[in-house]
């Protein structure tokens, strides 16, 4: 990890991505320092979870370049990229937990699976684990599996399992999709504690505004443990922007602050913001 | 112009591509042993009961028929070889083949089907896995060992109900019963019992598994690859044993 830190840690240079003939995702660039936070607004089907996944090379871009950490992973085959998913923390719009696993199982498998994450010491792992669980506050849940589970709590597990091994970069798929707007707004903090924590590199898609507003005027603070709003100046000096992307229809409608993406005129794009 | 040709042969190049793979990693590490014997629990003992009853039935059913037909020749002598031989050959291999298709091409289709629709397929590789070395190849190495074992015991049970027949209908002596039978048997016969579940198992694992892995569309797309699996395994299963049966004829 010798990579010097300007380097984005993911950029993508004008990325299509086609099924049949639909085109998902359509000429995207853009690019993401370390520590930035991102906000994937969309409707639905406009292209959100593609995108996330072409980042992380689970689907394979049809044209142009996707380089994370600086390396190119468009033609890197599935054995060199787990190298780099080792790096990656994904939570799946589905959850994607295996209902075979229990909770400790599925959020020790990172730990367990992945390339260059095994700790030397069988007991690592189950403290990292509990640790993790107990940030997201599901220690107890430990030897259950995920259907016993409801779907804020299967959504916390998911996020304990994205981020089990300190991953350099965070990628949250819809992170609230399906949930009440309680539960959805614990998510989201859940989110900005973890990313005020650690410092890494998060992009979350969503279709909801508010948790776009929530990550961008929120921050994590570890003295009284809750979140308090940052004034707009004092977070720019700690280099912690928050940038919104608008997809529509797979191409990338809008790029800029919160101020930006208020003022713009484009009917689709001001569509998130006043509701 | 020939558009209509692209589905099938995208389809056929995909499984080609996910059958390769597996058979591939059949020879390489990192096997998961746990996997493979939950599958063989699942798949062989699982499937027990009902190969055990279609497996009696059948040879009950053929000796009834057989003695019947054959009796007009005054052959009814003749009926434990000619069972015996259908039974190795044909029926049980087929029949088990259809069972195990309708329990585990659908089972394991609608397995994978709901992991791949609830991204469970992704998260493993994102998470360090290859699903095919994880899920695919233990389902073939279980169903290509257990597949020809349960044939022998749907053989065996055939036979058996063939016996319970010849018993209560025609007064046959049990020690002629299982001895003409026995001989009848050839060096043939036996191989081709015993490759044919062997080709079908390859056939109803990654016809299941190919079925599954190209879920889309949520839980009704579930249902829709369940069905694909056992529609096509059973379809492939009677086509081959066509085509292998052909095979042995040329070659005796
Ligand atoms: N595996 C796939 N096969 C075919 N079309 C797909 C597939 N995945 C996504 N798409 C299509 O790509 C578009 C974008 O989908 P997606 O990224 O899931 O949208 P979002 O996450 O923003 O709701 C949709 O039109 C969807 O139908
Ligand atoms: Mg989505």
């Amino acid at each position: 990890m010798t990579e010097d830190s300007n380097q984005p840690v993911l950029r993508f240079e004008n990325v299509s991505v086609h099924y049949e003939d639909v085109a998902a995702l359509d000429g995207i660039s853009f690019e993401m320092r370390r520590g930035e936070t991102r906000i994937l607004l969309g409707a639905s089907g406009s292209g959100k979870t593609v995108l996330l996944k072409t980042a992380v090379g689970l689907v394979r871009a049809g044209a142009g370049r996707v380089l994370v950490f600086g390396r190119d992973i468009t033609a890197l085959s599935e054995g060199e990229l787990f190298d780099i998913r080792g790096r990656i923390g994904f939570l799946f719009q589905e959850g994607g937990l295996f209902d075979s696993l229990t909770i400790d199982e599925n959020v020790s498998y990172p730990l367990v699976n992945q390339r260059g994450a095994k700790p030397e010491k069988p007991d690592a792992i189950e403290n990292r684990v509990r640790e993790t669980l107990r940030f997201v506050e599901l220690e107890q849940t430990l030897e259950q599996y995920p259907s016993e589970l409801s779907g804020g709590m299967r959504r916390r597990v998911g996020i304990a399992r994205a981020v089990v091994t300190e991953p350099e970069l965070v990628l949250y798929d819809s992170p609230t999709a399906g949930l009440d707007p309680i539960t959805a707004n614990t998510i989201i903090a859940l989110i900005v504690k973890e990313r005020d924590t650690r410092n890494a590199a998060a992009m979350m898609a969503t279709h909801r505004y508010q948790d776009g507003q929530l990550m961008a005027n929120y921050r994590y603070n570890p003295h009284s443990g809750d979140l308090e709003r940052a004034s707009s100046n004092g977070a720019e000096e700690n280099g912690l922007k928050t940038i919104f992307m608008v997809l529509q229809e797979g191409r990338l409608a809008f790029e800029g602050t919160e101020e930006e993406l208020k003022a713009a005129d484009d009917p689709y794009v001001s569509k998130f913001v006043k509701r | 112009m020939l558009d209509f040709l692209k589905g099938p042969v995208q389809a056929m190049q995909d499984f080609v591509a996910i059958a390769g793979k597996a058979g591939k990693n059949v020879f390489r590490s990192p096997h998961y042993a746990r996997d493979i014997l939950l599958q063989m629990d699942s798949i062989g003992v699982g499937s027990l009961p009902v190969v055990i009853l279609t497996g009696f039935f059948t040879g009950a059913v053929m000796a009834m028929q057989l003695a019947r037909a054959l009796s007009t020749y005054g052959a009814t002598g003749q009926v434990a070889p000619v069972l015996c031989i259908t039974l190795v050959r044909e029926l049980g291999p087929v029949l088990t083949a259809l069972m195990v298709s309708g329990r585990n091409a659908a089972g394991i289709a609608s397995e994978l089907g709901s992991m791949k629709v609830t991204e469970q397929i992704d998260a493993m590789r994102a998470l360090g896995t290859d699903p095919i070395q994880k899920l695919v190849t233990p389902r073939l190495i279980a169903t290509a060992t257990m597949l020809p074992l349960l044939t022998i015991i749907s053989d065996l049970m055939g036979m058996f109900g063939g016996f319970v027949v010849s018993e209560g209908m025609l007064n046959m002596a049990p020690a002629q019963y299982w001895n003409t039978a026995w001989k009848a048997l050839e060096y043939n016969d036996v191989v081709q019992g015993i490759l044919k579940p062997f080709v079908f198992a390859i056939i109803i694992s990654l016809v299941g598994c190919y079925f599954g892995m190209q879920t889309t569309g949520g839980t009704q797309g579930v249902g829709r690859s369940t069905t694909q699996a056992v529609v096509v395994s059973s379809i492939w299963i009677i086509v081959t044993t066509f085509f292998i049966g052909r095979i042995f004829l040329n070659l005796s």
